[in-house]
């Protein structure tokens, strides 16, 4: 199933609508990573909310998609690990380090203009 | 739903199917919801290894009584290349596939009980269970 890929201003949000085979999570990764220089976006939000499970494959292919997205130039946050997914998660050791986590949108828009202001308002 | 279900393992997509009949039957025995959530991950995981490791295989998922526990039993098996050896691939870290090597020890978190029996022959069998609280 196709992520669909929003555009606002200067963010891309992706919002997981239902589970997720390795192939689809591997076109996110790399449809967001081209969509950030089509959009010259600087910030990208993943909404993972309805993810049940997040495996070691799903886990590395986010935290691979994260760095990619830094690498063109565009900060990544990872919103909506659910509860148990995250208690899941620390059990299976995958910790996602070096990928910024923010609870919700609300929170993930919030913590992409504080990051983004820090570059844009240099000079 | 049937208590018993035979999953057939050989793309992504079934990784996706075993899971979600895993959860399915935890949902029915009224395990919580967080149970039911690290069961769908270790079969998760479990599924994976066999696509990775043996390319196709098989899950099986089940409920199982003991006096007046219930439970759910998954056995993942494949006739794959076998663990050449199992004391080195249940370390966390270890890995031979270049994945990030957490499958094994991870699954072994998650669960009440946690069996592996492989040889270079015969291939591979996982058997795990997870009691209701």
């Amino acid at each position: 199933m196709e992520v669909p890929i929003l555009k606002q201003g200067l963010y891309l949000i992706a919002s997981i609508q239902a589970a997720l085979s390795d192939v689809d999570l591997l076109h996110l990764r790399d449809g967001l990573a081209e969509k950030v220089g089509k959009f010259r976006a600087r910030g990208v939000i993943v909404d993972v909310t309805v993810l049940d499970v997040m495996d070691s494959f799903a886990s590395r292919t986010l935290r691979d998609l994260a760095h990619m997205t830094r690498l063109r130039g565009a900060e990544t946050v990872i919103v909506g690990i659910q509860p148990e997914v995250a208690f899941a998660m620390v059990q299976l050791g995958l910790t996602l380090e070096g990928v910024d986590t923010a609870l919700d949108l609300e929170e993930g828009l919030a913590f992409l203009d504080k990051k983004t202001k820090r570059h844009t308002s240099r000079g | 739903m049937a208590n018993e279900a035979v999953i057939p393992i050989h793309t992504d997509i079934d990784v996706v199917a075993a899971r979600q009949k895993g959860r399915e039957l935890a949902t029915v025995l009224g395990f919580v919801s967080t149970d039911s959530t690290l069961l769908a991950t270790a079969i998760s995981e479990l599924a994976r290894n066999i696509i990775r490791y043996a390319r196709y295989g098989e899950i099986l998922i089940s409920s199982v009584q003991s006096g007046d526990r219930v439970g759910i039993t998954v056995v993942a098996r494949d006739k794959g290349p076998g663990i050449a050896n199992i004391s080195l691939a249940m370390q966390d870290g270890y890995s031979t596939s270049g994945g990030l090597g957490l499958g094994l020890p991870g699954v072994k978190r998650m669960m009440d009980e946690f069996h592996l029996a492989s040889d270079e022959n015969n291939g591979t069998k996982v058997t795990i269970k997870k009691w209701k609280r």
